[in-house]
């Protein structure tokens, strides 16, 4: 499978202080890679410096082996990099229906619609005038992931679309996970939960202190090497 | 009785320039939080436009607005880009200092181009037309100014709520990096709200130069007048900038009313009287 995104010493900075290491990554199409670590690791910080919100250096981060480390966030958004971002940050201005509208924004061809995100999640579709400040935690999320399908990304990107939701909530979000990617998008997933995580990826990095500690396929890592990674224990 | 009936509709229709001096500079508010200080002076300089596109085309300045519209927008758009954009961040003061440093070089240009001497736009008689309400006299250009401004007002309702541009525009002033990550570039959705907001003050200023004579000093008094509109009706509210303007407007010919000097004094008073009640003023933005 081609690549189609690579990071090569990825560093990424808040100022004075360094928030990634020389990260080496690299994403193969239709994947679908978990990224674990622990409070602080610096997962978000990965997110962001893909989809552009982070500036770093150019040739870090290489998409269809196109440098776009130093993008704006629109720009690699109309390269089909889609963000779902922690904490949902939906519009609060702007109705349910004018969120997902406004992810078509891009105006990529492809598989998802309106049409496409309500058939996904019906819910929305009988409260799409509603502000989207009135939905519970569940439906919001459902929220940032249809406007980020709306795109119609070839890489989509999660960061805790389980935090702070029940498990019933998770569980339906994550049962959606499969007809996400099996429209043939490339998925990174940003979860605290391992099992779960694992349980929908085929590869796996672990993020700790802002350096890589640990990957591999998801079948072949020891629940004592993630612990070892997630941690920085000694093995 | 109906002397008071006539000078409270005469408030109101001036109220209809007040709104439109402010619309802009609340669209401006609400999208980028940028408080635009040189605001009357660009309600000013397009008079000044309006006036050389009346002399030297020799047409009415209603139809002067088919010019001095989309240049106001491209002179928006490009002093966004341009300037403004840079001056915007986490610190409220370089926006000020840039929009008074911009308010000062405009007035100046305008007084050397122009001279101190006050001019006024030759609207063909319409300035001294009224029509006969049951023995009140209305003007026809308040008249319009006022029917004018609701049509502005309502068009950049429909803008707001219902176009994409408008989306945008509400987006990227909830949340400027995920709105970016939607594929927003917020410079230029910043550069469109700019133009949209100049090409309304395109309007305010041949309307205002049609009414009364004006000269390159007088931006700061439409500013503050804009200003009022704005806090009276409730930031980020357009209907409730009509109603500011509104206020503003019946309070000031009341005021001119009781006494000619008591005018813009009693402008004043009604502003701080709204703010000493409702400190967010009548009709605060509700989100969605
Ligand atoms: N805006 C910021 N300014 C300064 N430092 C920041 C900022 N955002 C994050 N950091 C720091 O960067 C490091 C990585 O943060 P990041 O948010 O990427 O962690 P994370 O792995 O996503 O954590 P969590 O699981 O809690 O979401 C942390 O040490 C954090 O304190
Ligand atoms: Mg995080």
């Amino acid at each position: 499978m081609p690549e189609l995104l690579e990071l090569s010493g990825l560093d990424a900075h808040y100022g004075d202080f360094q928030a990634l290491y020389g990260l080496d990554m690299t994403v193969r199409e239709g994947e679908v890679i978990a990224i674990i670590g622990a409070n602080g690791a610096g997962k978000t910080t990965l997110m962001r410096s893909i989809s552009g919100l982070l500036k770093n250096r150019s040739e870090d981060v290489r998409y269809k082996g196109q440098p776009i480390g130093a993008l704006r966030a629109d720009q690699v958004a109309e390269l089909g990099i889609a963000l779902v971002p922690e904490g949902r940050q939906l519009f609060p201005s702007l109705s349910v229906e004018e969120n997902l509208l406004i992810g078509g924004k891009v105006g990529r061809e492809g598989h998802w619609s309106l049409r496409a995100v309500y058939d996904l999640f019906p819910i929305l579709e009988e409260r799409k005038r509603q502000a989207s400040t009135s939905l519970s935690g569940g439906q919001q999320q459902m929220v940032a992931i249809g406007r980020a399908l709306m795109a119609n990304p070839d890489l989509i990107l999660f960061d805790e679309i389980s935090l702070g939701l029940a498990p019933v909530v998770i569980r339906q979000i994550y049962d959606a996970l499969p007809g996400i990617v099996g429209q043939g998008m490339t998925a990174m997933i940003v979860e605290q939960d391992i099992t779960k995580a694992l349980s929908v990826s085929s590869r796996v990095y672990c993020l700790q202190e802002g350096r890589i500690s640990l990957e591999g396929a998801t079948g072949e890592v020891s629940h004592e090497d993630i612990t070892a990674a997630y941690f920085g224990m000694d093995t | 009785m109906i002397e008071w009936t006539g000078v409270i509709v005469q408030g109101v229709l001036l109220g209809g320039l007040y709104a439109l001096f402010a619309a802009g500079l609340s669209l401006i508010f609400g999208v980028m939080r940028l408080v635009n200080i040189a605001h009357g002076d660009l309600i000013i300089l397009a008079a000044y436009m309006g006036l050389t596109t009346t002399v030297m085309l020799g047409v009415h300045p209603f139809l002067a607005l088919l010019i001095v519209m989309p240049v106001m927008a491209g002179l928006g758009y490009v002093l966004q880009r341009g300037i403004l954009n840079q001056t915007l961040g986490d610190d409220i003061l370089p926006p000020l200092l840039v929009t008074f440093g911009l308010s000062v070089i405009i007035q100046n240009a305008l007084l050397e181009t122009y001279t101190a001497d006050p001019r006024k736009l030759d609207g063909g008689g319409i300035e001294v037309a009224s029509i006969d309400l049951g023995g009140l006299a209305i003007g026809v250009l308040p008249l319009m100014t006022f029917l004018i401004a609701v049509a502005v007002i309502a068009g950049l309702q429909f803008v707001f709520y219902r176009t994409a541009l408008g989306r945008g525009f509400r987006a990227v002033s909830d949340n400027q990096d995920i709105a970016q990550l939607m594929g927003l570039n917020k410079a230029h959705v910043f550069g469109l709200a700019m133009a949209l907001a100049l090409a309304v003050v395109a309007i305010a200023g041949i309307l205002l130069g049609m009414r009364t004579s004006f000269d390159p000093a007088i931006g700061g008094g439409r500013l503050i007048f804009g200003f009022e509109a704005v806090i009276i009706g409730g930031l980020g509210n357009l209907w409730g900038t009509l109603a500011g303007g509104v206020i503003l407007g019946v309070a000031q010919t009341i005021g001119a009313k009781i006494d000619p000097g008591f005018q813009i004094l009693a402008g004043h008073i009604a502003f701080l009287i709204v703010l000493a009640v409702r400190p967010n003023g009548l009709f605060p933005r509700v989100d969605h």
